[in-house]
């Protein structure tokens, strides 16, 4: 009511707005920190000497220089050949499943379509019922008999249901002039996709196509399902999966057999798992930071549909 | 064939025009259809296979053929005790995550908030964004050197005095379920803070030139403007998260555990792995895989019916 309580406030306020945004930014520097920590805590690792690292409480910086680790990890022809299997399932995978994803997002995105509703149940069906691991597991490398094969890694991933309803939402927020005008042009329903809503579609594209490539990349199971005897079929991920502490591969029984005999229970020293570490994170870190913003719209555009 | 001999003007019965509308629609039928196959062989197919978890399939009788026993690898299961600690991990754990994932990631959404820099605001979006993107491998690996023996994380408690012994974070059991925990927060806790800030930035800024003319201060406009403008956002997610307590997750469990946590790690779905590919028990695995599929889509549906009922109702 009155000037003096009115400044009062005022002035309580100002002094939180003081103190406020600097305890803010300390918790916020804080937990960039303890973000990044683990990173460069593991690439420092990975420059220190292999012996020495052994005795722990290395931070941000070598104690022992040394290049070591990378070294033996890039004398072995079986990185590079890792190496080549992940970038090669990364960029086939990523191709095939904007294709066959894209053509079912247009398909559903126009009204008239006969089939739409039908074929929009059944796919979005397949997001909420899972058959589960083994089911899987004996369709793949039973019925199909692709284990051991590079196929694995491409045929079961060519398609996700997500990034349809994603890529979708986006032809349909297109205007319908430009189908219809093509369509009186004469173009058919292949041509309209392929050079009209396909060029627009880049930036959603160029996102679903990068959680598309992080998913490739980053997966190691099914080379440890299907491929963990043919070592020249191992991704980078399964490489660094196989260098784990080895207490973990005692406690999974599962990995007995082909698993077992790929790295027969030699310990790997530290310093070369975290430059096993580092080179399979090199690609992600290295793009992250251009696409990061992709990534974003790509949430974002997702959660609008849920 | 039949579609072009149906095109004559004037025959305009029903299922006529279905045929001639699939054969004016060929060429969205060609860009769908082997999508939709692809998906019923690869996504509905495999739900035939359920009808081992009522059969003695494994590696031998794979080639002889399994038999029918009912209910037999049910029973099984529910009379093991290590199953039952699964059912009770995999619920712990995601409760767990549940509960510190929207927690931090709301925190998390209200300082980034506060942030008025725009350009401090987006750096600390991309750093703590990054660990999303690394794969499950790559934070384990760096898991077992932050939480070794002698590693950063017991070096700073026992530098602050927090712990007088060094301890075994990853060999001991009781801490399993924090660790998987926390590791999950430094993992999710920007990208899940995602949409809690998008949801803010809708917030009307006239509300808190409002709050801030009636003398609410910082604390008190948080308070009563931006966590009512996310109530409606937390409860939805809360709902369906709620939906996906089965899924606790696989992969860190897997890669994070080992023989002396075994008790505390295994989720259902490391049981399935560990039976199913590692001991060959295919029958009894698909089982376990049912039973955590089948409370899965009950909670699913559950919690989607009840989002569905408050988005009505009470949020809009």
């Amino acid at each position: 009511m009155t000037a003096p309580a009115i400044t009062l406030n005022k002035r309580k306020s100002q002094k939180r707005d003081i103190v406020f945004p600097i305890v803010n930014t300390i918790i916020l520097c804080l937990l960039m920190f303890i973000t990044l920590y683990p990173v460069l805590n593991t690439v420092a690792i990975s420059f220190n000497d292999g012996i020495d690292a052994v005795r722990g409480g290395i931070g941000l910086w070598p104690r022992v220089f040394s290049t070591k680790a990378y070294a033996d990890l890039l004398s072995d022809e079986l990185t590079y050949n890792a190496f080549g299997i992940s970038v090669a399932r990364t960029v086939i995978t990523t191709l095939l499943n904007l294709l066959f994803t894209s053509m079912l997002a247009f398909s559903l995105s126009r009204k008239e379509y006969v089939l739409g509703k039908f074929i929009t149940l059944t796919v979005v069906m397949t997001m909420y019922v899972n058959a589960g691991l083994i089911p899987n597991f004996l369709l793949i490398s039973r019925t199909l008999n692709l284990d051991g094969t590079f196929w694995v890694y491409i045929i079961p991933t060519m398609f996700s249901c997500f990034n349809m309803i994603v890529i979708r939402t986006y032809i349909i927020g297109l205007p319908e002039a430009l189908v219809e005008s093509a369509r009186i042009d004469g173009a058919n329903d292949l041509r309209i996709f392929w050079q009209i809503i396909f060029p627009l579609c880049t930036p959603v594209l160029a996102t679903v196509a990068l959680f598309v490539a992080v998913g490739a990349w980053n997966q190691w199971f099914d080379t440890q399902l299907y491929n963990g005897g043919k070592k020249y079929l191992h991704t980078l991920q399964y490489l660094l999966k196989m260098k784990l502490a080895t207490s973990t591969q005692s406690a999974n029984s599962a990995n007995a057999t082909a698993d077992a005999l790929a790295h027969a229970s030699k310990t790997t020293p530290i310093t070369v798992r975290c430059a096993t570490t580092v080179v399979s994170a090199v690609p992600i870190l290295v793009v992250y930071p251009f696409l990061q913003r992709y990534f974003v719209t790509g949430m974002v555009l997702g959660g609008v549909k849920g | 064939m039949t579609a072009v001999t149906q095109n004559i003007p004037g025959q305009t019965s029903r299922k006529k025009s279905i045929w001639n509308k699939l054969w004016e629609q060929k060429y969205l039928l060609l860009m769908s259809v082997p999508v939709l196959l692809y998906v019923l062989f690869f996504n509905y197919y495999p739900l035939w296979g359920w009808r081992y978890a009522f059969e003695n399939l494994d590696t031998k009788t794979i080639k002889t053929g399994a038999d029918w026993i009912g209910l037999g690898n049910f029973q099984w299961l529910f009379g093991r005790d290590d199953f039952i600690q699964s059912i009770w991990n995999t619920l712990a754990m995601s409760t767990i995550n549940l509960v510190l994932g929207t927690l931090s990631a709301v925190l998390l959404a209200i300082l980034l908030n506060e942030v008025r820099n725009k350009g401090f605001k987006r750096t600390v979006q991309t750093v703590t964004y990054l660990p999303h993107f690394l794969s499950m491998v790559i934070v384990v690996s760096m898991a077992q050197e932050i939480f070794a023996y002698n590693g950063p994380v017991n070096h700073v408690l026992k530098t602050l005095g927090l712990t007088k012994d060094t301890v075994y974070w990853l060999g001991d059991k009781k801490y399993f379920w924090g660790l998987v925990g926390v590791i999950n927060v430094w993992k999710e806790v920007g990208w899940n803070s995602i949409i809690y800030i998008s949801t803010m930035t809708s917030i009307d800024p006239t509300l808190y030139e409002a709050a801030a003319i009636d003398g609410a201060g910082r604390f008190r406009r948080i308070l009563h403007v931006t966590l009512p403008g996310i109530k409606s956002t937390f409860v939805v997610l809360l709902i369906m998260n709620i939906g996906h307590l089965m899924e606790a997750g696989f992969e860190i469990q897997y890669l994070l555990g080992n023989a002396q946590v075994l008790d505390r790690s295994q989720t259902i779905d490391v049981f399935v792995m560990n039976y199913g590919i590692g001991n060959n028990k295919y029958g009894r695995a698909i089982a376990a895989g049912m039973f955590k599929s089948v409370v899965g889509i009950i909670l699913l549906f559950g919690a989607n019916f009840i989002a569905k009922a408050l988005d009505e109702e009470t949020l809009l």
